[in-house]
Parts: structure tokens; sequence; C-alpha cells
């Protein structure tokens, strides 16, 4: 289970610094640490912000007035400076006194709380509507209306992760294709999930909600400032858990509209042939692509999987045998394990991973499988 | 384990020792005492010393998830050991280290508070008990099998549970082997609170403790079974074809989990609840005035545990509950600050013009006031819905609990150690040692625990390995304080042993002026069966 | 407790040390170990199991017997006897909890998930799907016939209740004194329950068989088998407790005033009635 750590910098800077935060408290010049909620660019997220301070202060004001009165119990009704214990046990009034004021408090908590949940929950009237589906472990959009989608991976690079390399600024929070809103927009979010269950939570926009496989939940957001904005999945979906971000980029709604049609014809471009006959370098070339950003993360890189949760496919009987049962595999996935159906892939994606799963580590079928037959699988 | 005193000599003032009994059918000796054991005091030992044991495995797996988490990046373990690491611990600390050490005060001090010559059933107390380590040893042996441990987190949420591999079945039996275990103690300690009180002891009399008792262990009759019907239906899901939690056929995750909360709500409260009674037993002994509002103390925490049957949601705010669904279990989750303030009233008002001394079981119950109530207004704060959606797995959520559970429950069990153990061994624990044990628990709990609050809001989600830049001081903050929690547990460990190997100051009966229950009558430790014609209480 | 030995009747009996709860841990650490690997298609698991049960079964057998023997002996006085009475019920009260969480499970499909997978957003999913009861849910293909209430099942419920009824004779004969019409009334029960349990047996055979109804028949299998299943489970400890309280009967055991055991085997003889009568309604009637 020991992994190598290769020397890493940065520790001592934190050391440095956590040392500080620990000797000063607050007050200081501690810029770099956080302590609050993120900056919200919603109309809910504000709320929710606002509704944090007002409960945050009003257990603060709580906090200090009951704590005062034990205190000063503390310090003056103590045997060391000769206080004598008076005998009282009972007193109905002020028992109802102290059940009755932290209830007319929680009304007072309960009100802002309830306007803000009835808005948060009022999805009418969406100026775009976007699929979002979570997988283990990446999430896929699909603009329905206009008609494409696509996968968001994590783009940190193993080395980073494992300290070889010195880690970025968006460590952990960067992928290769953001989802793109328009400002100003109301954009009402259908999400579910393949496998498991993940949540996609992005603080800036006081959203997050559970992404249930099987189930379509719907929220919404509407963002006031183009921009980038972060955040991560939050329910527990596995080893990767920690490494599926999410990753927003707002844009004005020009900006937005030529985002669109750029995506359309991208789209259109990248169809690919399905009758096309390739060549098989090619072929293992992009199959190595698809297996890195699709495979790897339970199979593993080289091939050898994890062993006990996850099967080799270096030196597999299903790789190394007849190819229209790995096909048939990978389009129908193994119910009730983690292999799931990977039929929304290309065809030319899947006839591309599985030829390259049968060449390469120890794996010499010589065979190359093109996208028609998968074509022909899927009937 | 010290020797237990089996003379008679020393009766105590109801009882006048009896003569025809010479108890030539004592216990077994060696360790067929501990395995065979129908006493009471045995059993009790037993728990606790188990519930220590666990609480240091659960620590080491604590320890090993702040390891990682010292610094950005994957250094020490795998991502899925890291899951397991969280699972476990979560399941280790609470079913393994806090509820039986909870069952282990039950066994001690209800029999002597009350009056009663033993639990309602002996033997069966004896089967509650060891029935723990083999559903630790399957949670052990998981480690080693294919697929290794558990990683789905304690909750447990399929399908993510569905697809994992062996380890996963045997945390299942594990599950139904101490919810047995939980089931049968419970019964035993209902059955001995309303049964074998001595003459005289109404219920309104008994100390809070008691009750407290009979109400925790009321919510595990009534929840344990569910989490039961829970697990069942996940291994049936998992090897029989059903689909209960699978969409495909009709099913839904988000049912695991409604059933689950049904069973974790509660939960939480049997853990506090007894936490409660003990620090009701302390306040009053070193204040030395009679606890504040014994009977609405009792009102509330009845209040507590029914109001905890129709919160359980507030733990799914985020799976896409309609409104009134979300403003249902808001406002339910809201009221029991109610009946919980008027417990942190009563304590208050009990020290209010006492003649207060601050002995170590006092330090660790002020200790408790000040943490439990600081992570009572966060669990506040995270019933509000909207408020929770955005900490909702973030390590806010993660402050929280240890606030409630290591400084609420946790600390209330040692103090009530240090309170009891003098009766218990008879030997008076160190106290330099005591006080150095809690001003290093105090601090080095809140290093770790304070900053929390700031990841979470940050928005650092809980269960990761590995995190994003801006959360990286405040993580290390938290390592270096765990660090120095574990640390302060060893002297724990050591005054504890000091006094069962009787290095210490001899304890009187009654070591503390303050103490007016039934206990304190008896002398320390006490005779190896007490009661056995009952003491009559005015 | 020696008191006992020494002649004066102890104010509260409180056993002997007793080597059988750890004999049962020793049971239950087989059983589970082995259901695990069983469960993964291990071949030690069987076996585990196996050893697991006979341990079990001796334990079973000891500490019973153990009871039986103080019981009979007179250690037990009034006091014990109220304890026995508490433990009992809370024990059925736990029992009842275990229930509560699969009816809460079907009614949480039938008017929760079931109509979701069925509304207008998861037709972004489920395209073909219209929400019913019962349903195989919108993915599997096999379909079958659900279980018909007035077939078997209503025999089933008059049985029960009639054996309700008869094991009432029973109790009524064990406390005038007249043992042989306790005797008679007792067994009549148990072969009640015994053909119930034979009926059921038919039933699912049926199911499997003709109606192609399985475990794995969607929610509606899932809820039908696991629901009726523990139920079946809990008829078949009753009646093995019954039968239990008929040696004993015959061995002489037993007074007017002094027969807990029969009485907690009958209490739980009646709540798995009463759950039979919510099955019945709930699970048959109400498609
Ligand atoms: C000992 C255990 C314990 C206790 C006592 C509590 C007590 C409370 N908890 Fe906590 N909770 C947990 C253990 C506990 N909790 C655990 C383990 C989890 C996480 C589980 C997991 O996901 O793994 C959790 C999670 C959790 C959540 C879900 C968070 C999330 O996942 O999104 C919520 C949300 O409502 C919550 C709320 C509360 C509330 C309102 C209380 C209240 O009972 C607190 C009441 C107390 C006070 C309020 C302070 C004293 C009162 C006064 C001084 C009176 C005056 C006050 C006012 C008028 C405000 N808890
Ligand atoms: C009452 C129960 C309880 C207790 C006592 C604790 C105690 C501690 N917990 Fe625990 N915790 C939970 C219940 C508890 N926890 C639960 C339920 C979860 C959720 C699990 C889940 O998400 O599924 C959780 C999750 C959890 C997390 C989040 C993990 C994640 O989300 O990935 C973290 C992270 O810091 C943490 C830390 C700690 C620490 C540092 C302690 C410390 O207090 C421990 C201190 C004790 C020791 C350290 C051992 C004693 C000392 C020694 C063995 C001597 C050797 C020591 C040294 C050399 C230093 N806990
Ligand atoms: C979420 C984890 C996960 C991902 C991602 C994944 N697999 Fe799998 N795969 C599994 C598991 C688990 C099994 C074993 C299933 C079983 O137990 O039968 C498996 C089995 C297989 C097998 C059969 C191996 C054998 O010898 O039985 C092949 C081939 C395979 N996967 C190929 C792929 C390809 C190609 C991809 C990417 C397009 C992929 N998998 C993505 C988890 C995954
Ligand atoms: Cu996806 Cu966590
Ligand atoms: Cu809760």
């Amino acid at each position: 289970m020991v992994r190598n750590k290769t020397g890493n910098r940065a520790g001592h800077r934190h050391l440095r610094t956590a040392f500080a935060a620990m000797l000063l408290g607050p007050g200081t010049a501690l810029a770099a640490l956080e302590w609050n909620l993120q900056t919200p660019v919603t109309p809910v997220a504000q709320q929710m912000y606002d509704l944090h301070a007002f409960i945050f202060w009003v257990c603060v004001v709580i906090f200090v007035a009951v704590f005062g009165v034990m205190f000063y119990s503390i310090f003056k009704h103590r045997r060391s400076v000769g206080h004598k214990a008076h005998q009282f046990h009972e007193n109905t009034t002020v028992e109802i006194i102290w059940t009755v004021i932290p209830f007319l408090i929680l009304l007072f908590m309960a009100f802002p709380a309830t306007k803000t949940i009835l808005a948060m929950k009022d999805t009418t009237g969406p100026g775009l509507t976007v699929k979002v589906t979570g997988y283990q472990w990446k999430w896929s959009y699909d603009y329905l209306q206009e008609g494409f989608g696509f996968y968001s991976n994590l783009t940190t690079p193993l080395a980073q992760i494992e300290n070889r390399a010195p880690k970025g600024e968006h460590y952990l929070l960067e992928v290769d294709k953001p989802m793109v809103v328009p400002v100003d927009t109301k954009v009402r979010l259908l999400i579910t999930a393949n496998d498991v269950i993940h949540s996609w939570w992005v603080p800036a926009f006081g959203v997050k909600q559970d992404a249930i496989p099987g189930f379509v939940r719907d929220t919404w957001f509407r963002a006031d400032k183009p921009g980038i904005y972060r955040g991560q999945c939050a329910e527990l979906c596995g080893k990767e858990h920690g490494f599926m971000p999410i990753v927003v980029e707002v844009k004005s709604k020009g900006d937005y509209a030529a985002w669109v049609s750029a995506q359309k014809q991208n789209a259109a471009a990248a169809g690919d042939d399905p009758n096309k006959v390739w060549d098989p370098k090619d072929l293992i070339a992009r199959g190595e692509k698809v297996f890195a950003s699709n495979c790897a993360a339970c199979h593993q890189a080289n091939g050898k999987g994890v062993p006990g949760a996850f099967p080799a496919l270096d030196g597999s009987k299903i790789v190394n045998g007849p190819e229209a049962a790995q096909v048939a595999l990978l389009l129908n996935g193994r119910p009730g394990t983690a292999m799931v159906s990977w039929k929304q892939l290309s065809d030319t994606d899947l006839a591309a991973v599985i030829t390259y799963t049968r060449n390469s580590w120890g794996n010499h079928t010589g065979e190359s499988i093109g996208p028609a037959l998968i074509k022909t699988a899927r009937q | 384990m010290s020797s237990i005193p089996h003379d008679h000599a020393t009766g105590h003032a109801e009882e006048p020792p009896h003569a025809h009994d010479d108890h030539a059918h004592g216990p077994h000796g060696g360790i067929m005492r501990w395995v065979t054991t129908t006493n009471h005091k045995d059993i009790g030992t037993l728990y606790l010393c188990f519930s220590l044991i666990m609480f240091f495995v659960g620590g080491i797996m604590a320890l090993t998830i702040r390891a990682e988490l010292f610094e950005p990046g994957l250094q020490i373990v795998h991502p899925e050991f890291f899951n397991s690491m969280t699972t476990l611990h979560g399941l280790i600390m609470i079913f393994g280290a806090i509820m039986p050490a909870a069952v282990g005060f039950a066994n001690w001090m209800i029999p002597m508070l009350i009056g009663a010559p033993d639990m309602a059933f002996a033997r069966m107390n004896n089967w509650s008990f060891w029935l723990l380590p083999p559903a630790v040893i399957l949670l052990g042996v998981s480690f080693f099998v294919p697929g290794g441990a558990a990683a789905g987190g304690w909750t447990l949420y399929p399908p993510l549970s569905t697809q994992a591999g062996m380890g996963m079945d045997l945390t299942i039996f594990a599950i139904h082997i101490m919810g047995a275990s939980s089931i049968m103690g419970s019964i035993n300690i209902i059955t001995t609170i309303l049964n074998l009180r001595a003459p005289g002891m109404t219920l309104m009399k008994m100390p809070l403790f008691c009750w407290t008792w009979l109400i925790t262990a009321y919510l595990l009759v009534a929840v344990m079974p569910v989490l039961a019907g829970a697990v069942t239906m996940l291994l049936t899901d998992r090897h029989f074809g059903t689909t209960f939690f699978n969409a495909a056929g009709g099913g839904d995750p988000v049912l695991f989990q409604h059933v689950f909360w049904f069973f974790g709500h509660p939960e939480v409260y049997i853990l506090i609840l007894p936490a409660f009674g003990i620090i009701s037993s302390i306040i009053p002994t070193f204040a030395r005035k009679p606890l504040f509002g014994y009977a609405s103390m009792v009102y509330a925490v009845a209040g507590i545990a029914i109001l905890s049957f129709i919160v359980w949601a507030h733990h799914m705010f985020t799976v896409g509950m309609p409104a009134a669904g979300l403003l249902f279990f808001m406002y339910a989750t809201m009221l029991i600050a109610v009946p919980t303030g008027v417990k942190v009233f009563n304590w208050l008002a009990t020290m209010w013009k006492g003649e207060m001394t601050f002995e170590a079981p006092m330090l660790f119950a002020i200790g408790f006031l000040f943490l439990f109530t600081l992570g009572g207004f966060t669990g506040l704060v995270l019933a509000i819905t909207p408020v929770d959606i955005q900490l909702q797995d973030t390590y806010y959520v993660v402050a929280h609990f240890h606030y409630v559970m290591v400084a609420g429950s946790l600390f209330a069990f040692f103090g009530g150690t240090y309170y009891w153990i003098p009766k218990w061994t008879g030997t008076m624990y160190d106290e330099r040692l005591g006080k150095l044990h809690f001003w290093g628990s105090m601090i080095f709990f809140n290093i770790t625990f304070f900053p929390m609050h700031f990841l979470g809001l940050a928005g650092m989600p809980r269960r990761i390995p590995d995190y994003a830049q801006q959360f990286a001081d405040w993580n290390m903050v938290a390592s270096i304080g765990a660090l120095g929690f574990g640390l302060s547990q060893l002297i724990f460990l050591y005054a504890v042993i000091k006094c069962i190997r009787g290095d210490g100051a001899k304890a009187p009966a009654k070591p503390w002026d303050g103490g007016d229950t039934l206990e304190w009558t008896l002398p320390s430790p006490p005779p190896y069966h007490t009661f056995e014609t009952p003491p009559v209480i005015r | 407790m020696s008191a006992a030995q020494s002649g004066a009747k102890p104010y509260y009996f409180v056993p002997q040390p007793s080597h059988w709860p750890i004999t049962g841990s020793a049971a239950l650490l087989f059983l589970g170990l082995g259901a695990a690997f069983w469960v993964n298609g291990m071949d030690a698991g069987p076996w585990l199991v196996g050893l697991g049960f006979c341990i079990l079964l001796v334990m079973l057998f000891g500490w019973f017997g153990t009871v039986i023997g103080e019981s009979e002996g007179r250690l037990y006085s009034r006091r014990v006897d109220r304890s026995f009475r508490w433990g009992m019920s809370w024990f059925i009260f736990s029992e009842v909890m275990f229930f509560a969480a699969f009816f809460g499970a079907l009614f949480y499909v039938r008017n929760l998930s079931v109509p979701d997978l069925g509304s207008l957003n998861s037709k972004l999913l489920w395209p073909d799907y219209t929400a019913g009861w019962p349903t195989v849910g919108p993915y599997l293909k096999e379909t079958f016939t659900p279980m018909g209430a007035m077939g078997i099942p209503l025999l089933n419920t008059i049985i029960l209740l009639t054996s309700g009824f008869t094991l009432t004779v029973a109790h009524h004969g064990l406390t005038s004194g007249h043992r042989g019409q306790l005797k008679i009334w007792l067994l009549l029960t148990i072969l009640l329950g015994a053909t119930f349990l034979g009926f059921q047996a038919y039933e699912y055979t049926h199911a499997y068989s003709e109606l192609n109804l399985k475990l794995s028949s969607g929610v509606y299998g899932s809820t039908f088998f696991m629901l009726t299943g523990f139920h079946g489970a809990h008829v078949t400890i009753g009646a093995i407790m019954l039968t239990v309280m008929l040696g004993r009967t015959v061995k002489g055991h037993f007074t007017p005033d002094h027969h807990f055991a029969f009485e907690a085997a009958a209490w739980y003889w009646h709540f798995v009635d009463v759950v039979w009568l919510l099955l019945f309604v709930l699970v048959y009637w109400l498609v």
C-alpha cells in the first residue's frame, strides 16, 4: 500500500503557514487561508451565503451569552474562592422561559430559510436545459436542444498527483472540456448517473444535486458574472471520487452562441465514417487515448488492473479470445459489477479501444477490429 | 484486571452481610472467568476494555487518514485503501468504541444505581458482549479478502456498495451480529430498569443516567432491526437478484438512504444520550448541588428521542426531495435544539451558585458542555436546508460530528471513567495525569477539528484522499492536531492502567464529597455481588 | 447464585457462569464467515455454515435445556417471571421493527420510486416505461403473473387465524388444568402451522414454475418474496417453539400458574399471525 514519495518542496511552505496560523490566530495576514463560503455568483447562492452569515451570528450571540454565564459561574461559584452551595433545584418559570425563547429564535431562523428553499426548488422557465450524467469517474454534458454533448475528464497529470511534478494552479480542479453556459440565463440541469451515485456541486452557484442512477433530478442556476467556476463530485463514488471535478465556464451571450455553433460543426466533422477501413496503427493510437480516458481508471494504464477489484486485461481470456465476446461485453457490460456498458462510445472509439487492448502489453492477437463490426453488433 | 475481592465483610448501610452466603460457586479462575462470567461488573469491565482497544484501532485508522491528508498529492496509501480506512474508522468508532463504552458504563453502574442484584438476564448479558469479538473478526478478515475491506463509507450507500467485493458481505454480517448484540443488551437494560429497582426507587427517583439509558435502549430496540433490514436488502441485491435499490427493476438507491437514516439519526442520539446521563451525574457532584430541573431533564430526553424518529432525511437534503419534504425535515430537525437547549441550561443552572471544584471528571464535563454545544450549533447550521446544500458531504459535516461525538460522547466517557474508576478499581486515579489528559485533549481536539469548519465552508468534500491546493494549510493544521490528540490518549491509557494495577491512593467508599447516589454507599471496589437483598430507598 | 444452593430462595436468580454464550458466539462467527464465503462462491462456505449451524444447535439445546431445568427446579421467582415477560415483549417489538423496514420498502417503491420512474423527467432515460403495480421495472424484460390473493393466500389466512384460536383453547386447557385439552389443541395448532408452511412451499413452486414470478422479478418479486419469506421463516420458528412446548407438556412441565415459556411462544405465534394479516392485505390483496 505504500507509495514512493518523491520530494515535495511545497510541504515546507505549508508547514510554516500552518504554524503561523496556529500561533497568531485570526486577525493576522493570512490571505491564503480560506475561512468562509466561496463568493456566490447566483442569486440562490447569495441567499445561501447570507442565510449562513445570519445563522452564524445568531449562534455566536447565543453561544457567548450562554458560556458567558457558565464562565462567570465557574469563576465565582467555586470552592477555592469560598463560595457555598445553594441547594435550589427547581423553578418552573425559568424552565418555561428557556423552552420558549429558543423556540422563538428558531422561528426567526426558519422564515428566511423557507423562502430560499422555495426559490431553490423552482425550476420553471429555463432558457437552456443541459443533461448532466455522472460516470465513474467523469461527467458528461448533453445540450438537449442543440443536439450535441461531450465528456469532461480530469486533466491533472498523474505526475502531479504522485508528487513527481510540481502541482499546477488548478490542481485536481481542471478538465479537458468544461461545461459552457451563457451568463444571466436560467440553466436547468437534468442530473442523472450511469453507475453509482455522484453529486454535481459548484459552490459558487449554490447547486449541489445528487446524480442517482436510473432517476433524473432537476435543479437550476443563473450565473450573474462570466468566469470559470470550479467544483467537485460530492458523493463518494469509488476510488477516484476525489478526482472528478466539475468546471463551468460562464460566457457572455455572444461568446456562448459562437461556442455552440463551433460545437455543432465539430460534432459534424468528428462524426467518423463508420465504414472507414482503418490502418491498424492509427486505430491503436486512437484506442490508447480512448483507453486512457475511459478504462485506465480501473484496468490501469499498464493493463494489470487492481487485483481483487478490477481484472487485468493483460493476458485476459476475453481479450485474447474470440472478438465477438469482447465486443458484446463492452456493449452490454456485466450487470452487477463496475464494468458497465460502454455503448455510449462511438463505433470508432469502441473499435479502437478493443483493437488497442488486443494488441497491447502482453496481448498480441494481431487482430484489427473495424467500426463496421461494432455497428453490426449493436443491432 | 486486579483481583476483585470476594469478602463480604464490608456490607453497607442498608444491607447487612448475609451469613449463609459463602459463594462456593464463585467465578471460574483465569481466562475462563471472563469468558463465562454472568456478573454485571465483569461484563462491564469487558465492554470497557474492548471499547478502549477499538478506540485505539479506529484511532490508528484516523491517523492514517490524517497522514495521507497532511499535504496534497497521494503519498501513503492508495485511494481505495484510503476509502476503506474512512469506512472502517467510522464503523469501528461508532459500533466498536462509543456504543460498547456506553454499554460498559450501563453494565457497571445501572444495577448499582438502582439497587439491583445484577442485570435481569445475566447469561444473555454475557452473550451480548461476546458477540462483539466475532463481529470485529469479520471486519478484520475483510481486509484480507479479494477486493479488500468495505470502502463505501460507513453509510454503505448502494449502488457503490452493490459493486463492492466480498469485504462488503463480511461487513454486512458483522453488522447483523453487532445488531443482535445491541438488541439483546438493550432488552436487558430495559428489563433491569423496569423490573429490578430496589423498593422505594421509583422511576422519578432514579439517577438520570438510568433514564437516559432506558430511553437509549428503547431507541436501540426500535432502530437496530431496521438497520438489519437495510443491510439484508443490500445482501439480496448483491447476490440474489433482488432490485430494491436498482432502478432497472423499479427500485431506488435512495430507498436505502431512507431506511439507513431511519436507523442512523436515532443512532446518533444513542451515542449521545448515555453521555448526557454521565454529565448529569458528574456536574451535581462537583457543584455540590442537586441536579437542577430533574423532571424537565427526563422530559427533554424523551422529547429528543421522539423527535429523532422524524428528522432522518436531513442527511438527504441533496438527493432531490420535493420542497414539502425539505421543509418538513428542516423544521423537525431545528426543533431538536429546544429539548437539547433545556438540558444545557439545566446543567448551567446546576453549576450556578454551587461550590465547584475542578477534578478531571468535572473538567471533562465542562469541556463537554462547551464543545458539544458548539457541535450542536453547527448541527443547527446544517439543519437549515439551503445552507446544508453547500455543506453536505464536506468537512463541515466532519467537523460537526466530531464535535458532538468526540468532544461530546467521548469526553463524557473520559469524564465518567475518572468519576467512577475509583469505585471500579478501588484505586484513585492520578489527578495530575487526568488534568494533563484533559488539557491535551481539549487543545489538540480543537486544533484538529476546528479548521475542518473552514475547509468545509471553502468547499472541501469529505472522503477524498487528495485535495486542491487551497485546502492545504488547514489540512496540515488538522493533521498535526490529530497526532497531538492521539498522543494525549496515551496519557489516558497510562492513567487507567495505573488504577487497574492498584498503583495509587486507596479509594474510599465515597471519594467525592458531593456524590449522593447508591454506588457511593458500597465499598470501593464493591464486592463481587452487590445488593443480593435490595436496599430500601426512602 | 449460591443462595439457591443453600436452600433459601434468592431475591433474584442470577445464573452461574456459563459457556453457552461463547459457544453461540463461535457459531455465529462461523455462520458469518461461511455465509460470506458461500455467497461469493467459495468452496469453504457451505462447510463453515454447516459447522456454525451445528454449533448453534448444540448451543440452543444446551442453553434452553439449562433454562428449562432452572425453571422446573423452581429457581425463578415472580420477579424473574416478570423479567421474562418484559424481555419477550421487547423482543417482539424488535421483530415488529424488522418487518417495518420491509413494509416501508414496499410502501416506498409502490408510492414513490415506481411512479417516479414513469414520470415525465424519467422519459429521458426510460422512454417506454409506464408506471404501475406490479412491475418488473423499466429495464428488466422478463414478465410474470402476480400472485392472486383469493386462492392459497386466503386459505392460508384462514388457517393461521384458526391456529390462533386453537392455541388460545390450548392455553385455556393449561390454565384450567385440563392437560388433555392442552395437548390436543396444541398439537392441532402445530399441524395448522405446518399446513400453512406446506401451502406456502407449494405457492412458491407454483410462482417459480408457472407464473415466472421470482425473487429477481423486479421490485414486485423482491418485496413479495422478502416479506413472505421472512414471515415464513418466523412461522417456522414459531412452530418449532410450539413443538418444544408440546414436548415439555408431554414430559409434565408447566402448571396453571407457572408456564411463561408457553405464553411466550403463544405471544410469538399471535405476532406472526398479525404480520400475516398485514401481508395478506398489503402484499396479496391491494395489488
Ligand atoms: C452524537 C452524535 C450527534 C448529535 C448529538 C448530533 C446532533 C445534531 N445534528 Fe448531527 N450528525 C452526526 C452526529 C450527531 N449529530 C453525524 C455522525 C453526522 C454525519 C453522518 C454521516 O453523514 O456520516 C451528522 C450529520 C448531521 C446533519 C447532516 C449533514 C449533512 O450530511 O449534510 C445534520 C443536518 O441537519 C445534522 C444536524 C444535527 C442537529 C440539528 C443536531 C442537534 O441535536 C443539536 C442540538 C444542540 C444544540 C442546538 C446546542 C444546544 C442548544 C442550546 C444552547 C439552545 C439554544 C439554541 C438555539 C435556539 C439555536 N447532523
Ligand atoms: C465517535 C466516533 C469517532 C471518533 C472518536 C473519531 C475520532 C477521530 N476521527 Fe473520525 N469519523 C467518525 C467517527 C469518529 N471519529 C465517523 C463516523 C466518520 C465518517 C466515516 C465515513 O465518512 O464513512 C469519521 C471520519 C473522519 C474523517 C474524514 C475522513 C474522510 O472523509 O475521508 C477524519 C479526517 O480527519 C477523521 C479524523 C478523526 C480523528 C483524527 C480522530 C481522533 O479523535 C482519533 C484519536 C485517537 C487516536 C489517534 C488513537 C489513540 C492513540 C494511539 C493509538 C497512540 C498512537 C498515537 C500516536 C503515535 C500519535 N474522522
Ligand atoms: C469502473 C471501473 C471500470 C471501467 C472504467 C472499465 N472497466 Fe472493464 N471491468 C471492470 C470490472 C469490475 C470487470 C470485471 C467484471 C466481472 O467481475 O465480471 C471488468 C471486466 C472487463 C473485461 C473482461 C476481463 C476478463 O478477463 O473477464 C474487459 C475486456 C474489460 N473490462 C474492458 C474494459 C474496457 C475496454 C474499458 C473502457 C472502455 C473498461 N473495461 C472500463 C471495471 C471497469
Ligand atoms: Cu463521483 Cu464522487
Ligand atoms: Cu441526523
